[in-house]
């Protein structure tokens, strides 16, 4: 019978150490030191007394766990779920199906495909307004810009609300640009703007002909019992939510990673072919979720120390992407990686289902910028960070460029 | 003993194929030959009872990719008639005979026949083994047959089933347990199956059997009596009553084999009458029979796709590097596609004595149900939640207790663990 993990004040003193630097926005630019020190021990308890993990085997375990709840009411600090992203089976599995369901195939087979114009022209369109520029930024004019546009596209936003909507999409962003999931007064209220113009676009599609837009097909759906306007509103905020500030960053952290590279930033623009496969290496080496929280249902014995039921429980991908005891030489961005099964995108059950999308995205824009960009240079290495240690990404990254090629 | 230089294998289908690359893939320079019944390159037999019946792919597109060159002697068509183990030779029907170093038995299974000739030789009786086969029945189910009687409600059957019923065509199964994949699965899912099998539109008739066939004067099918009284009226018939290992050509070998396969160490090193491992004969695939750890010491025969693949390298393991002392300690894992309902199976839960749903629930149709033996998890099966059950593949792998205590997302709505029953008919052997 396993004792349950009882550290030694020492022990917890370096625990509560580790974990502070980890939060510490100072280390943001760099964090993987760190992740290499939390590798050195299968568990830490940080001062909250969430359990801590770091090990790529240790998390391929639990990330598959069904004694792992994303229910936040299970976990020590408690909540409630804001989506199907913090829910259980059955609830979870039900919404995350019908979403699936007029995402991706089989019954929306080519939704992605049909989606690959407009995602080349929004690229060439944010690239053409550069071409006066001697300097840019990144973040604010690619990287935020292009995901909010995917996302109006794909949930059906008229062409001229767009504007309004990337806004608030990006206010959102910015609101979680913290060290923890508070939100702001502020937040507050434009969520729920946010969410009233959704309701209102349902509202229009329950009145009028549904499109072929992703609302449509959700408002439309009755196959699992039909969906309840809040709940189509929830599913439309959780695609901002996980799928807007995680693919900026994926941009973001893929534009510095290759102007750090200048072989590898020459290489993409030599053969634009190899994109995906950069992007997935970007995916392991520098994700942009950095951290998933669970909740233990009951007892749970991993690397020899027994996690005790309703403890939290925080998954450090980015630190399993880097373990010398899966990938060989975990800490050099190598595009030609073979059996790269990294955590970029979660796994199991949750396992992010804008990844296809998200990958298309990244690719196109790492592409395109490689092939356009004429001489780009970083003005600042490292870059200003966000403040949020689990969504990763520079605050700001400005770029000098000498033009831009047609 | 001399290191080998000439390994026959004899089977060309998956065990054989994967024996061959594995020894190449491990260094083996010496002179490789695979003999095979079958005059097709090695090919993929669970479509021929899914995709191939629905359409999708055509009987010989059914071929299976090569993992790497072989660089080996192909002697296709040529089926083994007996083992020389004094002269170390293997005979073949054709009057040729091939001798070896070392030799692999890899030669699968055939479907049993129905018992009465006569009424197996009858137009629209099928079985479903072979590409041929698949072809002809494709042929008779094109020709829009009035109704199909399916024999035998085991994986190939309701996967026929299931393919009739896609095209729109009347079914009707006769099983001779309870449910249909009992013997694999138990009762408690069998149960479940049976009710999607009849939501589907299945005749589905279980605990009989079916006593004879009868022709309509022209040489063809009409139907066929059941044990309890009944007459079905079926211008098709699919036999699928199970498969007998193709070890006749072991009979006079010595080595432990018979309809069952050939019995064998957890090396995949052939054992003779008195139990003694040849040193230089191993089985693989099918036709291998063997005590797994999760069988309690039952000896067992996988008819499973990931077992030809495992045991591939457990034999080009033991046959290279005798003192490497491989044993297969891997867990089965099989799979099947019916009625819309996605199965994934891991473990050996056929030895299990009891079984419980931990996940999901029977009437929402998805959950996880565990399999026990004396208080040990061997086996777990999926339906349509098979993201969860690489979990379970790591309880039982490392030891995991039955019945499974913790607690878990999704649990049954219901306290009620239900204790299913496995059949006492267990197939028998001619």
């Amino acid at each position: 019978m396993l004792d349950t993990f009882v550290p030694s004040s020492v022990e917890i003193e370096a625990g509560a150490r580790l974990l502070n630097a980890i939060a510490d926005p100072a280390n943001r630019p760099n964090p993987y030191p760190l992740y290499q020190t939390l590798r050195e021990q299968p568990v830490w308890r940080d001062a909250g007394g969430a359990y801590v993990l770091g090990r790529y085997n240790d998390i391929k375990s639990l990330i598959h766990d069904p004694r792992l709840s994303s229910d936040p009411a299970n976990s020590a600090q408690g909540g409630s779920a804001l989506s199907f992203l913090n829910m259980d089976p059955p609830d979870h599995d039900r919404l995350r199906r019908m979403t699936m369901r007029h995402f991706g195939p089989p019954a929306n087979a080519s939704r992605l495909q049909r989606m690959t114009p407009v995602l080349r022209a929004m690229a060439r369109m944010l690239i053409d307004r550069l071409s006066d520029r001697s300097e840019f930024d990144v973040v604010a004019e690619i990287s935020y810009p292009f995901p909010g546009r995917v996302i109006a596209d794909l949930l059906g936003v008229p062409r001229e609300d767009e504007t309004k909507f990337c806004a608030w999409a990006e206010a959102i962003a910015h609101a979680s640009d913290r060290d923890s999931g508070y939100r702001s007064k502020e937040a507050e209220r434009t969520f729920q703007e946010l969410a009233g113009y959704i309701m209102g676009l349902i509202n229009k599609r329950r009145r009028d002909a549904a499109g072929d837009d992703l609302l449509s097909g959700l408002v439309n759906d009755t196959q699992d019992g039909a969906l309840r306007s809040d709940e189509i509103v929830r599913i439309a905020l959780l695609l901002l939510l996980a799928g807007h500030e995680t693919t900026v960053n994926l941009i973001s952290n893929g534009v510095l990673t290759l102007l750090r590279r200048p072989h590898a930033f020459e290489r993409l623009r030599r053969q634009p072919a190899l994109a995906p496969a950069f992007v997935e290496e970007l995916l392991r080496y520098e994700p942009p979720v950095h951290i998933i929280y669970r909740g233990s249902l009951c007892d749970i014995e991993i690397g020899g120390v027994r996690i005790p039921g309703g403890s939290s429980v925080q998954l450090v991908l980015a630190s399993a992407n880097r373990d010398p005891s899966r990938f060989e030489r975990p800490d050099v961005f190598d595009p030609d990686r073979p059996h790269n099964q990294h955590f970029g995108f979660g796994g199991g059950i949750h396992s992010c289902f804008g990844a296809p999308l998200a990958r298309m995205e990244a690719q196109i824009a790492l592409s395109e910028l490689t092939r356009r960009l004429v001489s780009p240079e970083l003005v600042e290495d490292p870059p200003p960070y966000q403040l949020n240690p689990t969504l990763r990404g520079p605050r700001e990254l400005r770029v000098a460029i000498k033009g831009v090629i047609e | 003993m001399t290191a080998p230089a000439n390994v026959v294998i004899v089977g060309a289908s998956l065990a054989g194929l994967r024996t061959a690359e594995a020894l190449r893939d491990r260094g083996y320079k010496g002179q490789l030959t695979l003999i095979g019944a079958e005059p097709h390159a090695p090919y993929d037999r669970p479509p021929l009872s899914k995709q191939v019946l629905a359409g999708w792919v055509a009987p010989m597109q059914t071929t299976l990719p090569r993992l790497r060159s072989v660089d080996a002697v192909w002697r296709l068509g040529a089926a083994a008639s007996r083992l020389d183990r004094v002269r170390r030779r293997v005979e073949m029907k054709n009057g040729d005979s091939v001798s070896y170093d070392r030799v692999v038995i890899a030669t699968g299974s055939r479907s049993r026949a129905w018992p009465v000739p006569s009424e197996q030789a009858l137009a629209g009786v099928h079985g479903l083994r072979t590409v041929e086969d698949a072809s002809r029945l494709l042929a008779d189910l094109d020709a829009g047959p009035s109704r199909v009687l399916v024999i035998g409600g085991g994986f190939t059957g309701s996967e026929v089933a299931s393919a009739c019923r896609d095209r729109g065509l009347p079914v009707t199964m006769v099983e001779l347990n309870a449910a249909p994949l009992m013997p694999a699965l138990g009762r408690l899912v069998g149960d479940w199956v049976a009710a999607r099998q009849r939501d589907a539109g299945v005749d589905l008739r279980c605990g009989v059997a079916v006593t004879r066939l009868f022709a309509d004067g022209s040489g063809r099918v009409a139907g066929a009596e059941l044990s309890d009284g009944c007459k079905v009226a079926a211008d098709l018939v699919v036999v699928s009553i199970g498969a007998v290992r193709n070890c006749d050509w072991l009979a006079d070998s010595n080595l432990d084999a018979g309809p069952a396969g050939c019995v064998c160490d957890a090396g995949c090193r052939a054992l003779d009458r008195s139990g003694a491992p040849a040193f230089d004969i191993f089985v693989c695939g099918e036709a291998a029979r063997f005590r797994h750890p999760l069988s309690g010491g039952r000896l067992v025969s996988l008819e499973h796709w990931s077992a030809a693949t495992d045991q591939a390298h457990v034999v080009a393991a033991n046959l290279l590097q005798p003192r490497s002392a491989t044993n297969d300690d891997n867990l089965p894992r099989f799979w099947s596609s019916q009625f819309g309902i996605s199965l994934r199976a891991s473990g050996l839960p056929s030895c299990a004595d009891e079984a419980m749903v931990v996940q999901g629930s029977l009437e929402s149709g998805r959950f996880i149900c565990l399999y026990g033996r004396k208080a040990r998890m061997v086996g777990a099966v999926s339906i349509n939640q098979p993201k969860w059950i690489a979990f379970y593949e790591d309880q039982i792998m490392s030891g995991g207790r039955f019945p499974f205590g913790c607690r878990v997302v999704d649990p049954p709505r219901s306290g009620a663990l239900a204790r299913p029953v496995f059949p006492t008919i267990q197939p028998s052997h001619p």
